[in-house]
């Protein structure tokens, strides 16, 4: 290199590359040092997760015995008392919801997947702003259409006010879902059954619903996970009981109520009781949306075998 | 005249049941039409019933109840801007942490997670929606809250010398709180959407890029993040949707003084913890129909931001696979 340098134009050349090479090296820094701050971002939005979940379990667990799930609430002060009534009451008030949402939520699916015009257009644009609607608002409808006192109303709170609340939010997630699942369905099987001359609801119930089943499950479920979770459609709608109700008709309690109610409270039994229904909860909707996953893709499995 | 024919039934179907799959195809072209007309009623009634409901508050009010502070029970005088305030101070919070973070979450899962863990990593920050809103509540009262009086809001006042926004007594629950609460909880909204519209950018545009030698942050900056700006808008909008309607977690940590804060570490309330709060002890016709004008207040904010937020979002071309239109 020392004798090269006698000549100008190799010299001229080293330097040239020199300030390629060096804003190239910038450029790799800068790059790796963006691509590291998104990295961290990355961690950054786990460590809630994992500390959320870290002490949801830890102190979750300690509430949990034999007592917490089946004995009743005791008055603030007396230790002990478990959530047995809102067990009952939250299996009331979701079931109920998605027996009503699950069918008609899927027929506005099968309705939506043909339905490419306007109408389908407009319809599945207010599902999708349904479902950004915030839950404090439909509960606000539930209470007026069934706890405010008028011709048609229970005039009371109930068990079934909260299952309408909670049945209108399942809705939307359903129809969408379903919606996807059912336009996936290959368009040569319903095509072959129609050749066949099958009448389209014949074809819809035996061809199109059965091959969408898979996506049809994991949709109903995610809905439900959603949906059970929900507080605020609670609040004035079942609006919570001491006592053991099978009534859809009355008051009952339910465990989002319970995380609620007695995690604001002073005593330490109660918060107790607030973590353990906590946990409850969590366990419950990661079982159905992680099992929705599984259902689906075993029957996948098994109609490719 | 209709050639029809009968797909034989698996045994056990019976024939009533038999008879309901044979209806003619006007029949089930009707019934799935009615489902829809349904629908659209439920909405209506939905809309209509709040805004009767409402009426009396807002007729009483007038523009006053927008622009009134003063939320007094006693001498039955309702105006919403303390919690219209409340509910904008906590979103811009939260979306201030979430947006930057959300946006560098979903690049790197886009572009640089190695391929085995974009899976694993992508539905745990997914997971982060399944996790009731109940939960995020108990969390941040009895967790996050003390963590925050303890550290996060004297280094705050320390950094900024106790000045406005962050001045006044460090008690943990309050607005900061709640937009630390609520931006953990719009994430992972901000983060699916955006990792799905930034790699619905062509891959032709980003080996163009690299092919003229530009480096994977210059490609991610300059090719990938404009070609899916409508997207990242739509996703944020989303998000800010739901950040402004969270209601339970707000409420447990919010503090919930109806009096406007001067401070981000003061207690307040918002539109949607005002109504969870008082619902249920408004005994009084004006305050029940006022909680009620806030919720339509609530539900004409959603509506638009999430109008907003869809037309963005489904511009950029969210290709809906050709499915079985000739049902």
């Amino acid at each position: 290199m020392t004798v090269m340098a006698v000549d100008p134009l190799l010299a001229r050349r080293a330097e040239i590359q020199q300030i390629a090479q060096g804003a190239a090296d910038r450029r790799q820094l800068l790059s790796r040092i963006g691509i590291l701050v998104c990295r961290t971002c990355l961690v950054l939005a786990l460590i809630p997760l994992a500390a959320l979940l870290v002490y949801v379990v830890i102190r979750g667990i300690s509430a949990w015995n034999w007592a917490f799930f089946s004995h009743l609430p005791t008055p603030a002060g007396i230790p002990g008392g478990g959530i047995s009534n809102a067990i009952v009451g939250s299996v009331i008030i979701d079931s109920i919801a998605a027996a009503g949402a699950i069918p008609f939520g899927i027929a506005a699916g099968l309705f939506l997947a043909q339905s490419d015009g306007r109408v389908g257009g407009v319809l599945r644009l207010t599902a999708d702003v349904l479902a950004g609607v915030p839950s404090i608002v439909v509960a606000i409808f539930a209470y007026i259409v069934l706890v405010s006192r008028h011709p048609g109303s229970l005039g009371h709170f109930s068990a079934f006010a909260a299952s309408f609340a909670i049945g209108i939010l399942m809705l939307p997630i359903i129809m969408r879902a379903s919606e996807t699942a059912i336009r996936g369905v290959p368009h040569v099987l319903p095509e072959a059954a129609l050749a066949l001359g099958a009448r389209k609801a014949t074809v819809a119930a035996r061809v199109v619903l059965p091959t969408a089943l898979p996506g049809l499950i994991t949709a109903v479920l995610l809905a439900v996970a959603r949906a059970a979770g929900e507080t605020a459609p609670l609040l004035f709608t079942a609006i919570g009981s001491q006592y053991m109700s099978w009534s859809p008709l009355k008051p009952v309690n339910a465990i989002p109520l319970v995380v609620f109610q007695n995690g604001i409270q002073a005593y330490p039994d109660l918060v107790k009781i607030a973590w353990g229904s906590a946990l409850f909860l969590v366990v419950a909707v990661l079982a159905l949306s992680v099992g929705s996953r599984l259902v689906a893709a075993r029957l996948r499995r098994v109609r490719h075998d | 005249m209709s050639l029809t024919t009968t797909i034989p039934s698996r045994p056990g179907t019976s024939r009533g049941l038999r008879r309901l799959l044979e209806v003619p195809d006007g029949a089930y072209r009707g019934a799935l039409g009615i489902v829809a007309a349904l629908f659209a009623i439920l909405l209506l009634a939905f809309v209509a019933s709040m805004v009767i409901q409402s009426r009396s508050a807002f007729a009483h009010f007038g523009l006053s109840f927008l622009t009134s502070t003063k939320w007094d029970a006693v001498h039955h005088h309702f105006g919403a801007l303390t919690f219209i305030v409340g509910t904008l101070e906590t979103t811009f919070i939260a979306m201030l942490i979430a947006i930057p973070i959300g946006l560098g979450c979903a690049l790197a899962l886009a572009f640089a997670t190695p391929r085995r863990l974009q899976v694993p990593l992508g539905s745990a920050v997914e997971l982060l929606a399944a996790v009731p809103s109940v939960v995020y509540g108990l969390w941040g009262l009895l967790v996050v809250g003390p963590w925050m009086r303890e550290y996060i809001e004297p280094a705050l006042a320390h950094l900024t010398g106790g000045h406005f926004p962050f001045s006044g007594a460090q008690i943990g629950t309050g607005l900061l709180l709640a937009g630390v609460i609520l931006s953990i909880m719009v994430l992972p909204t901000m983060v699916a959407i955006s990792r799905d519209v930034l790699m619905a950018v062509p891959e032709t545009e980003i080996e163009a890029a690299f092919a003229l030698g530009a480096t994977r942050w210059q490609v991610m900056r300059k090719v990938v993040v404009p070609g899916a700006r409508t997207g990242i808008v739509g996703a944020t909008t989303l998000a800010t949707g739901r950040a402004l309607g969270e209601t339970i977690a707000v409420t447990m940590v919010i503090g919930n003084t109806p009096a406007l804060a001067h401070s981000f570490f003061s207690t307040g309330a918002t539109m949607a913890s005002v109504i969870a709060n008082e619902f249920t002890e408004a005994t009084e016709p004006y305050h029940l129909a006022s909680l009620i004008a806030v919720g339509v207040l609530l539900l004409v904010v959603a509506v638009v931001v999430n109008l907003a937020a869809r037309l963005a979002v489904r511009s950029v071309g969210h290709q809906r696979a050709i499915g079985v239109g000739v049902l």
